[in-house]
Order: C-alpha cells, then sequence, then structure tokens
C-alpha cells in the first residue's frame, strides 16, 4: 500500500482505480461459483427433461413416458393426498401446543416446549423407524401390547398404510406449524382480547373469534411448510410407502434411477414437484401478506394468560400424548433397539449389549467411513455455504456491482427447490462428462452447499445489517481495502452470527438423506444414506444404534450453538 | 497554494441534485465547517471529499493533484485521509489501543514508533489510562475521543469529521467542542467538518461555509458570517434574526415607520426594493425617546416571554405593517400592550439579497 500511496499522479484518476480494488476479483469470482450452483443444476434440469437420452434432441417424449402410466399418476396423487394429510394433522397437533405454551397457564411448558423441539431434531426417517418398531403389524411394540391385553388375534396397528405414513411424517412436522403459530401468539396483544372481553365474549368465544383468526396467516404459512416437506420427503415414503405397496412421487423419482438410469424422465416426473413447491411459496407470500393484520406486525404489548382452571391438565395430557408420539415412543423403541441383542427380546438385563455400537466403531469399515463422511461433508458444507453466503451479502449490501439483488435472490432460490429435484438437477448437471462427478465426495457438498445456501444467506444478511457500515469506512480511511476491512473488523464482529450460521447448517447437512440418496457412491455413503440400507436388511439393531449416534453429535452440536449464540456482544456494544 | 480544492462539485442520485455547483478552498491547516440543514448536501460532499462516492460532475484535488473527478475516484484508502464517523465507529473487536494503532500498523511502522505515537495520542485526548479497554466499557465522550485519537495519530492530510457530536449529550457535546479546536489548534491539521449546529461551528471553525440545497451560500469567519450575513437563509440560519423590508429612493431608504439615510446601510441598493436583517439584541427597547438621534420608532409590545438569560418581546410599530423580535436584559421588563421606544443601530443592520 505504501506503493500505492506514493503513486500519486498529476493526471484524472480513470477507471482503473475502481478494478484496481484486488478484492473486486474476489468478489466477481463468488458471482461466479453461485451461477454455477444454483443455475445451472437448474437450468439442466429443465432442459435434460426435454432431451432425447441417446441423441440430446429436444423431444416430449420424457413427459409423455413419465406421465403415460396410471401407476405414476397414481403416485401424484398419493403425494397430494400424503401432503395434505400431514399439513391438516400437523395443525391439530401444532396449534393447540402452540397456544397452550404461549398464552394459557397449562403446567410443565418449559418441558413440552423442549420436547416439541426434540421432535425438530429427530430426522423424520428415524422417527419412521421407531414407527416401524412400535406399530408394525403384528410384531410392533404396541400391537404385541394390544394382544396380550386384549387376547385378539392381530394387532390393532398397521404402520404399513397412507394413515400410518401421514402420521409418522406429522408428528416430525408439526414443530413447523408450532414456531410459525407460536411466533404470532407471542405478538398479538392482549388489549385485542380485552377489547373482545368487555364486549361479553368469554374465553372460548375470544379465543376462536380473535385470538386464532389474528394467527391465522401464521398458521396457514406453517401449514404450507408442512405441506411442502412432507411431499419433497424421501427416507420416511420409502421406508413405509415401498413396503405398504404403494408410490409417491419421492420413491417414484427413486425408481427412475434403478438401473437403468432415466435422469430424463426423472426430471420431467419432477416439474410438478418444483411447480407446486413454487406456488405454494407464491401463494404464502402474497395471498396471506396483503391481508392486514397490523397486530401481528408490531411489538407485543402486554400479554396475559388466559386461566384453564382444572381444563389445564387436560391440555398437558393433550401435550404429552403429542409428545408422546413425536419423542417418547419412537426414541424410546430405538434406545432399546440399538442396545439389544434382538429387539424383539423386549427389555431385559438379558437382551442388553454394546455390541451393536462396538461394531459400527470398531469392526464395519464401511459405517466407520460414513460416520466420518458425514461429519466431514456437513463440516466442509456448513464453511463453504457461509463463506459464498456472507461474499454475497457483502456485494449486495455494498451494493458493489449493478442488480446486486438478483444475487441475493439466487442464493435463496433453493429455498423453494425440493431436496430431491435438487439432486436430480445436480446428477444432470454433473454426473456426466466432462465433471463426472458422480460418485465423488465433491458432488454431494456442492449439492449440500446449494440445497443450505438460504439458511446461510439469511444469517450473513442479516449480519451484514447489523454492522454499521461506518464501522469499515472508518478502516477504508485509515488505508486499509475493503478485504483488511473484512478480515480485521466485519469477520470478528460478525464471528457469532457466523458461528449459529454455520451450526444451522451442519444440523440438517448431517442429517440430510434426499438428496444424499441420488448423488452418493460407494465410497462417499453418509449416515443417513447407510441408516436407509440398512432398513432394507432389516437390521433394526445396528440401524438404531447408528441413528443414536447421529442423534447424540446433532444434540451436542446444538448444545454449544445455543450456549454460543446466547451471548450476543454486538447488543453490549451498540 | 491551496491544500483542498472542490471545483464544481456535483452529485445527482436520479433526478434529485444533492451538491449542485459548489466551489470551496481550504489553505493548509484550516479549519472549515459545512454547516447547513439536513439534505443540504453536507454529508455527501464530505463523502466525495473521503472517496466514498464519486461526483457526477467537478473535481476535488488535494495539493494540486485530482483526486476524484466524474472519470473515475482514488479509493478512501489510497487518500492519506482520515475521518470521524458519526457513530465514532471505534471497533468493538479491538482495544482502544489497537484501535489507535490499527492506521499505523496498516502504514508498516516499526512496533516501538507504534507504540511510542499511540501511548502520546491517548495522553493528549486524555484516555491513557483506558488502554486497555474495550469500548463497550467507555462512555459515549471516551469512544469520542479514542475515535479522534485513531483520527489524528496517522497525522492524515486532511482530517474529516462528519457530525461527530450528534450522539453526545449536551453537556459533554460543549466541552468536545472545545477539545476538537484545542486538537487543532495542536495539530494544525486541515480539517473539514460537517454539522447543523450553528454554536458547534463557531466555535471550531476557522471559516464556515453555510449550505443550503447543495449550494454553499456564503464562506466567511464567524464573526463575519453573523454581522454581515449575505442571504435571507444565512442571516435566518445563522442565530435568530428579523427581516425588514424597505424602500430605496432618493439616498433614503424608507421601512413604514422610520426611514434611514441609504449611506449608513452598507451595500444597500439606490433604488428599489431592500431587505434588513436586524438582530433582536441589536435595537434598544426603552420607556423613554432617546437623545442621540439615531432612528427609533414607537412600538407596542405584543407578546412577552422570559427565557431567563434574557427577555424576549414581539414589538409593533403603530402602523401594525410589521412585527419586531428584540430582546432585552432581565431587569428591564415590560407589560404586554405598553408603549415603547425601539432604537435601531445602522452599523447592526445588514442588507441581504
Amino acid at each position: 500500500m505504501t506503493a500505492a500511496v506514493d503513486h500519486f499522479s498529476a493526471a484524472p484518476p480513470a477507471r482503473r482505480f475502481r478494478l484496481a480494488d484486488p478484492s473486486m476479483i474476489l468478489w466477481i469470482a463468488m458471482i461466479a461459483i453461485l451461477i454455477f450452483l444454483i443455475a445451472s443444476p437448474m437450468v439442466r434440469l429443465v432442459v435434460s427433461s426435454f432431451q432425447d437420452p441417446e441423441t440430446g434432441r429436444l423431444t416430449w417424449a420424457n413427459y409423455v413416458e413419465a406421465y403415460g402410466r396410471a401407476r405414476h399418476l397414481q403416485a401424484l396423487w398419493n403425494t397430494l393426498v400424503f401432503g395434505a394429510g400431514v399439513a391438516v394433522l400437523s395443525c391439530l397437533f401444532g396449534v393447540p401446543l402452540a397456544w397452550a405454551i404461549s398464552r394459557t397457564d397449562m403446567p410443565a411448558k418449559g418441558f413440552i416446549r423442549l420436547m416439541v423441539f426434540g421432535a425438530f431434531i429427530i430426522p423424520p426417517y428415524l422417527g419412521a423407524i421407531g414407527w416401524i418398531l412400535l406399530a408394525g403389524p403384528n410384531a410392533g411394540w404396541l400391537n404385541k401390547v394390544w394382544i396380550a391385553l386384549t387376547g385378539a388375534e392381530s394387532g390393532l396397528f398397521n404402520v404399513y398404510s397412507m394413515t400410518g405414513l401421514i402420521v409418522v411424517v406429522a408428528v416430525t412436522s408439526f414443530p413447523y406449524v408450532f414456531v410459525f403459530t407460536s411466533a404470532a401468539l407471542d405478538l398479538v396483544s392482549s388489549e385485542m382480547e380485552d377489547a373482545a372481553n368487555i364486549l361479553g365474549a368469554g374465553t372460548l368465544r375470544t379465543t376462536f373469534r380473535v385470538t386464532l383468526p389474528l394467527v391465522l396467516p401464521a398458521i396457514i404459512g406453517g401449514l404450507i411448510i408442512s405441506f411442502l416437506e412432507a411431499i419433497a420427503l424421501f427416507g420416511a415414503p420409502a421406508l413405509i410407502a415401498l413396503p405398504a405397496r404403494f408410490q409417491v412421487v419421492s420413491t417414484q423419482l427413486w425408481q427412475f434411477f434403478e438401473y437403468p438410469v432415466r435422469v430424463e424422465q426423472a426430471a420431467a416426473y419432477a416439474m410438478p414437484l418444483l411447480l407446486i413447491t413454487i406456488f405454494m411459496f407464491w401463494v404464502q407470500r402474497t395471498v396471506l401478506g396483503r391481508r392486514g393484520y397490523t397486530t401481528v406486525s408490531g411489538k407485543g404489548g402486554e400479554r396475559r394468560i388466559t386461566r384453564l382452571g382444572p381444563w389445564r391438565f387436560v391440555m398437558l395430557g393433550y401435550a404429552l400424548f403429542v409428545c408422546a408420539l413425536a419423542v417418547f415412543l419412537p426414541m424410546i423403541v430405538l434406545t432399546q433397539a440399538a442396545f439389544a441383542k434382538a429387539w424383539g427380546r423386549g427389555f431385559s438385563l438379558a437382551n442388553l449389549t454394546l455390541q451393536n455400537f462396538h461394531y459400527l466403531l470398531f469392526q464395519q469399515t464401511q459405517a466407520q467411513q460414513a460416520i466420518v463422511n458425514t461429519f466431514v461433508y456437513s463440516g466442509i458444507t456448513a464453511f463453504a455455504a457461509i463463506g459464498l453466503s456472507l461474499a454475497i451479502a457483502y456485494v449486495v449490501a455494498r451494493k458493489l456491482v449493478p442488480w446486486s439483488n438478483v444475487l441475493a435472490f439466487l442464493c435463496m432460490a433453493p429455498f423453494v427447490i425440493p431436496g430431491i429435484v435438487l439432486a436430480i438437477g445436480f446428477y444432470a448437471a454433473y454426473a456426466p462428462p466432462p465433471l463426472a462427478l458422480y460418485g465423488t465426495g465433491t458432488i454431494l457438498v456442492l449439492a449440500y452447499t446449494t440445497r443450505f445456501l438460504p439458511i446461510a444467506y439469511t444469517s450473513s444478511a442479516a449480519g451484514m445489517r447489523s454492522v454499521n457500515p461506518e464501522m469499515e469506512e472508518a478502516v477504508r480511511i485509515l488505508g486499509g481495502g475493503r478485504l483488511t476491512a473484512i478480515r480485521r473488523v466485519l469477520a470478528p464482529l460478525l464471528k457469532r452470527n457466523l458461528a449459529g450460521a454455520w451450526i444451522l447448517v451442519f444440523i440438517p447437512a448431517a442429517r440430510e438423506l434426499s438428496s444424499a440418496i441420488f448423488l452418493v457412491g460407494p465410497n462417499t455413503r453418509v449416515i443417513s444414506v447407510m441408516l436407509f440400507d440398512l432398513s432394507e436388511e432389516g437390521n433394526f439393531e445396528v440401524l438404531s444404534a447408528l441413528g443414536m449416534i447421529l442423534l447424540v453429535v446433532t444434540l451436542i452440536i446444538a448444545a454449544v450453538g445455543f450456549k454460543a449464540i446466547g451471548r450476543d456482544f454486538m447488543v453490549r456494544s451498540s | 497554494m491551496s491544500k483542498l480544492k472542490l471545483r464544481g462539485l456535483e452529485k445527482h442520485y436520479a433526478d434529485v441534485a444533492a451538491v449542485d455547483g459548489l466551489d470551496l478552498e481550504l489553505h493548509e491547516g484550516e479549519f472549515v465547517s459545512l454547516l447547513g440543514p439536513s439534505g443540504c448536501g453536507k454529508t455527501t460532499t464530505l463523502r466525495m471529499i473521503a472517496g466514498f462516492i464519486e461526483p457526477t460532475a467537478g473535481t476535488i484535488e488535494m495539493d494540486g493533484q485530482v483526486l476524484s473527478s466524474p472519470s473515475g475516484a482514488l479509493p478512501p484508502e489510497k487518500r492519506r485521509m482520515s475521518m470521524i464517523f458519526q457513530s465514532y465507529a471505534v471497533w468493538p473487536n479491538m482495544t482502544v489501543q489497537q484501535n489507535v494503532a490499527f492506521g499505523l500498523e496498516l502504514r508498516k511502522l516499526p512496533r516501538e514508533e507504534v507504540r511510542r505515537r499511540v501511548a502520546e495520542i491517548l495522553d493528549v485526548v486524555h484516555m491513557g489510562h483506558l488502554s486497555g479497554r474495550y469500548p463497550a466499557e467507555l462512555s459515549g465522550g471516551q469512544q469520542q475521543r479514542v475515535a479522534l485519537a485513531r483520527a489524528i495519530v496517522i497525522k492524515p492530510q486532511v482530517l474529516l469529521l462528519d457530525e461527530p457530536l450528534s450522539n453526545l449529550d449536551a453537556n459533554l457535546r460543549e466541552e468536545m467542542r472545545f477539545e476538537i479546536r484545542r486538537l487543532h489548534d495542536e495539530f494544525r491539521i486541515t480539517t473539514v467538518y460537517v454539522t447543523h449546529d450553528q454554536a458547534e461551528a463557531m466555535v471550531t471553525s476557522d471559516r464556515i461555509a453555510v449550505m443550503n440545497l447543495g449550494r454553499i451560500e456564503q464562506v466567511a469567519d464567524p464573526h463575519t458570517l453573523y454581522n454581515k450575513p449575505k442571504t435571507r437563509f444565512v442571516a435566518g440560519f445563522i442565530g435568530r434574526t428579523n427581516f425588514i423590508e424597505g424602500t430605496s429612493q432618493n439616498g433614503e431608504i424608507a421601512f413604514g415607520a422610520f426611514a434611514l439615510p441609504a449611506a449608513t446601510l452598507n451595500g444597500a441598493p439606490a433604488s428599489g426594493k431592500v431587505t434588513v436583517s436586524v438582530r433582536p439584541q441589536s435595537m434598544r427597547l426603552s420607556r423613554a425617546q432617546s437623545a442621540n438621534g439615531g432612528p427609533q420608532v414607537a412600538v407596542t409590545i405584543a407578546e412577552r416571554a422570559y427565557l431567563g438569560e434574557f427577555w424576549d418581546y414581539v414589538v409593533t410599530p403603530p402602523d401594525g405593517t410589521m412585527k419586531l423580535r428584540v430582546t432585552t436584559p432581565p431587569l428591564e421588563i415590560y407589560q404586554v400592550g405598553e408603549q415603547a421606544w425601539l432604537a435601531f443601530d445602522p452599523k447592526q443592520m445588514t442588507p441581504i439579497s
């Protein structure tokens, strides 16, 4: 920099000053990577859906093939039924719990809240395995108890059904409705309810006529998210629907990838999923966003708690019932299986063993590799997503290039792309030569980075907004370039934001199945894929042990995260 | 040769001209304030000098070299200036010592010299005993001193200040005004100071450039600016004043209730309408007609307010054509409705354009 200072010339400075900014190269590189990650797979997806696999010529044949069969159309219909069922059930679970915790004197609120968070942490495919152990026909725990109690010939429950699938997925996705609804309830002022009370409405009428309608947009928002999560899911449907002999879109897509791989048909068949998702997000944004529920936008005001009297124990009973379905029951049977010689032999000391863990950690090299792969890929993904999103958030915040808002849009775009669709796009774009990335760790990291970029970008953009630009300008006027400012001031100031974002990306990446299943090769298997394979072998003891390992690591990292993000030093200094 | 020279500087945003043809020269070691209401373009001008904004037209030169022109601008980090921001922008992740040392480290000075110069400057701003603290552990005034030390320690070619005192409480603000002037007297750094507070500008500055709607209305030292404002805007913005309208004819200026010989008003036109600025404290209110022969007029007290340091009266001459604001010391008390005499001092009346 001393050289630059000495080179003042009397001539008027030209554009070269801006191009001379060395950081510009970095920004351009980051923008190129962003386009490569997001635009290229999506373009490939759409293009290949119209391409002849042999000649590469444009054709409708893939669509004809994909939608020409009754069972393919049936799978589409099944997906809609499944998604709608999950959404409705999620509301029945999530809304009462959110109301009880936010607005009533129900006891044990902290515990219930923790359990809802637990339901959020458990990957749906793990919950599904728990429910297979619980409600498998005849052998499932609940059925055995039923038979023992009533002497009936056969069990009451059969998880291998559409109803079974809906319940299993709903208990893992109701936290979305819960979070949306309770956030909105926390913002509704008690004055709204007082106004109804003073006109003579009782507690119940006020709740149904005033409180709940006020938070209706939030409930519908949660409902839409539950629906979209459900239809994009691969693991739980594959574990339950396939043995039940019905298909949904995600499992059908998986079948297109069985030998011979028909990527083009898969791409054509993925289009409804993509379009429904984009449409639903559009509905949520525009239609619901326009209604003027101004009370839900401001600050809280004073809130009072509704006294339920004896009914609070009824409410608690319902909450515990939901938590039992979502957390206690599946976790108990999974833990039992993880430490059992044979899960069917029940809870006895003689059945207790650590062999499953020993086998996974020390004997089976594939499992060891899957565990290492999972955490290495997720870790790298978290760093890559944050690095990229921070660079883009910086470019957007400082308006370093024209149309910088387009970059923000690109970063958020994967949010509306189901993981399974993204995986097919990645397969179409990067599996064939010249890149030939199929089966490499790189393609997994690229796919994960794309998939979780919106999470990282949301955190990065919020972080950028929280730092006064003058902090950076102070560096520059004292003689430091942009990169110095980022390294010495911006990055240290955003440390906590970024650590939080790292965890928020790492956790879903570590449990990701939908996109991994299409992209893993023999040496790049991850825990989620291995769990899926083990379930096909029916080896539930080892599978449960592996699931435990995944859950425990996730929980530890989440706990560390909460502790780290809890204290925010930006609050002190601003 | 002037140190800093702004020539025909303009900055347009879409159709709006934030800065609209601005010329200003600063001499080496001079302290100049840009004073004006919010939206007058003063901060935009300062940020163009710093290099954060490129001008739409015009040039900025330092020591005869062009720093900014519409064809390009030297980035801020290469201008050898420093700046004090409204938010102080003291980096919360560094101690006081590290904050102040930052600019010196960027200049790759030997560690020993960095330490010595940081210690010196911290003593100058009375922060030596707090050098190990983090900004979150400092008061607003202390953070301000760190920002000052950090900006001065690198011996910048030009020091820029962007409303540095607007976030401080009233007492501290008054103290820091004198502190900033003291530091300037000590180091003689060419300084551009942006403020909307006329008292701040008058305490600190050698010259003040009063800005309005993206243009400079008048540049002058504080005394001239107050006593000889050139435009209606300047007269109204710097202190309080009365505007009285008169007509200049045959060597006399008639103001309705009274008249003045045109020769007593410097700069008044020989004929036509003329507006004159008269400060409230430049007129004398008295019960008896004054005998010294100056212009005076009988008035009625219309309103009054006691502000502690002085009385604030609104008086009207009998024809009721104008209202004049006049101040008196606390013990000169008049009742509303009372008759009195108002004496003018032509030396303190300024024709404005």
